[in-house]
């Protein structure tokens, strides 16, 4: 489904000492089927936003559009039971949401508050089950009893089980060890490609927005900053430093190595390890001409 | 973030009745809500009246903020004032309305019963409006210090409060966190009947339980590993210190309890 935010401004507390405003006249469009990165430092609005995709939060001022359904600043949308079927959100620390006796039960909660029938249920669980890379033994297993990653695993497939066409994640790696971070990504970079999703990713590694985003949206203080393509967005250092952001390590990497030596070597999607070995060759190769 | 405020939420600032000592403006506190029900005059009245709308501009906080803060009480001393007028009985009748007779004394009595409630709830509402909730915990332990004397566990009396306290916002936050995250999951927790809204809240209790359980492990275990073992002997990081402003407040008060006494009836 296309996104498109228009104009959009959110005030928590408005007319309170507390008064903050969260969100400045923001406006983007998201194309339906891409994967979309938001980045931004520690209170840049980045999670308000996400907050307006599901219509958790209304608009303080102008509108928000998902596909069919639009969220305007002072009209209550009626919709936002079938909203929150087709936008699938995953939270910070998703796994402080599992409540049920058995993982099972848990996965089946979203689908089964949506109103969907007993067998179609049973297929989605198995389903999200398998997506997430865990064994089907666990689903009659409790939540409190598996592992902090394990549990993160269940969360995510409680939400992929809603059957999404928008999946929203925020920050889905943190407090993850690098291999499992690694495996999580993969895991939503292969189905956002299998079920054509239009995935929104909020995130503060600059590393996962260039590997796994088609286009990155940089926000600061509530306001667009940048936004395009991330291959061009993180060649541009001293922007990204003014916003306390900063370079991905392969691209830094690679520029510094052509600027000292002299080569012209370019980023194309390649791994530190991988880089690393793309080096070695041409260092070799420069000892054969020799 | 949530949208909802507390009554009586603390608002930083830098006003003489923010820098006043909590244990002063306690103990005024007390004896305020004491003397208000020594006023029977007209005169006396305005008097608490006055000190009681003197410091809440001495508070230099927004008017409408703390009328604000003070609504949900308003229905209670609309009730209070109501209830008098229809159930006091006394004195000449002084106007019938839809057939129901008003009587002189249901007049004065709710007035004054709902001015004495409205007195109290904002003098009480400027405290935690202006004092942090660990200088309120400090002042209480400190006041209360005598109590020990008879074995009254002051000291853990005192870090109880402040424990939970200091994770009142947490919780609340933790609340709007999970109920979010369980909205997102289709709960609906504003429609449907009761049975259905009562168990709406199972899946937002139940993880709420659970993180409040593991944190409550986790700051004891990091109280032990720094050492902690009660109050005896223990030193304080902020020192409370009455200083002259809040011996001329003590003494204007005190002139105001004297000036009450002689505009009684």
């Amino acid at each position: 489904m296309d996104i498109t935010f228009k104009n959009v401004s959110y005030t928590y507390q408005p007319n309170s000492p507390f008064e903050y405003k969260a969100l400045h006249d923001l406006s983007f469009h998201i194309d339906s089927g891409s994967f979309v990165a938001i980045i931004g430092h520690t209170g840049s609005g980045k999670s308000t936003l996400i907050q307006h995709l599901n219509g958790l939060v209304q608009p303080t001022e102008g509108s928000v559009t998902i596909g069919p359904y639009q969220l305007l600043a002072d009209e209550k949308n009626k919709k936002l039971r079938e909203l929150r079927e087709k936008v699938g959100v995953v939270f910070q620390y998703p796994e402080h949401q599992l409540f049920e006796e058995t993982v099972e039960k848990d996965i089946a909660f979203g689908p089964a508050n949506f109103g969907v029938n007993e067998t179609e249920i049973d297929n989605r669980t198995k389903e999200a089950i398998k997506a997430v890379r865990l064994d089907e033994s666990m689903l009659a297993r409790s939540p409190f009893d598996l592992s902090g990653g394990q549990m993160r695993r269940v969360a995510i497939a409680g939400v992929l089980a809603m059957n999404p066409e928008v999946l929203v994640l925020d920050e889905p790696t943190a407090g993850l060890d690098p291999r499992g971070q690694k495996e999580i990504m993969n895991m939503f970079s292969r189905l956002h490609q299998e079920k054509q999703l239009t995935t929104v990713l909020v995130t503060h590694s600059m590393e996962d927005a260039l590997a796994y985003a088609d286009h990155v949206i940089i926000l600061n203080h509530g306001e667009v900053y940048q936004e395009g393509a991330p291959i061009e967005l993180f060649k541009q250092k001293e922007s990204l430093q003014a916003v306390q952001l900063d370079v991905p390590e392969v691209i830094e990497f690679i520029t510094k190595v052509s600027d000292k030596f002299d080569v012209h070597h370019s980023y194309h999607g390649q791994s530190i390890t991988e880089l690393a070995k793309e080096l070695a060759q041409l260092v070799k190769g420069g000892h054969d001409h020799e | 973030m949530s949208s909802t405020m507390m009554i009586g939420q603390y608002i930083p600032g830098s006003s003489v009745v923010h820098r006043l000592d909590p244990r002063t403006k306690i103990a005024i506190i007390f004896f305020f809500v004491v003397i208000v029900f020594f006023a029977n005059s007209v005169m006396s009245y305005g008097l608490l009246t006055l000190f009681a709308v003197g410091s809440a501009f001495a508070t230099r906080i927004k008017v409408r903020y703390i009328l604000k803060g003070l609504k949900p009480v308003w229905f209670l001393i609309a009730f209070t004032f109501l209830l008098h007028l229809f159930v006091t009985r006394e004195g000449e009748v002084i106007a019938t309305v839809l057939g129901w007779d008003l009587y002189r004394e249901a007049v004065i009595q709710g007035a004054t019963i709902s001015l004495r409630f409205f007195l109290l709830i904002m003098v009480t509402s400027l405290l935690t409006l202006t004092t942090t909730p660990i200088e309120i915990t400090d002042a209480i332990e400190h006041l209360l210090g005598p109590l020990k004397k008879v074995r009254f566990p002051v000291h853990e009396l005192a870090l109880m409060m402040s424990i939970s306290l200091r994770f009142i916002p947490t919780l609340m936050q933790e609340t709007e966190k999970i109920s979010k995250a369980q909205a997102s999951r289709g709960v609906d927790f504003r429609t449907g009947s009761f049975k259905d809204r009562i168990k709406a809240i199972i899946p937002l209790l139940v993880p709420l339980f659970v993180s409040a359980f593991k944190r409550a492990e986790e700051l004891a275990m990091a109280m032990e590993a720094r050492g902690y073992k009660g109050g005896e002997g223990r030193t304080k990081l902020r020192e409370l210190q009455v200083g002259r402003m809040d011996y001329m407040i003590s003494g204007l008060f005190l002139l105001l309890a004297i000036g009450l006494f002689f505009t009684r009836n």
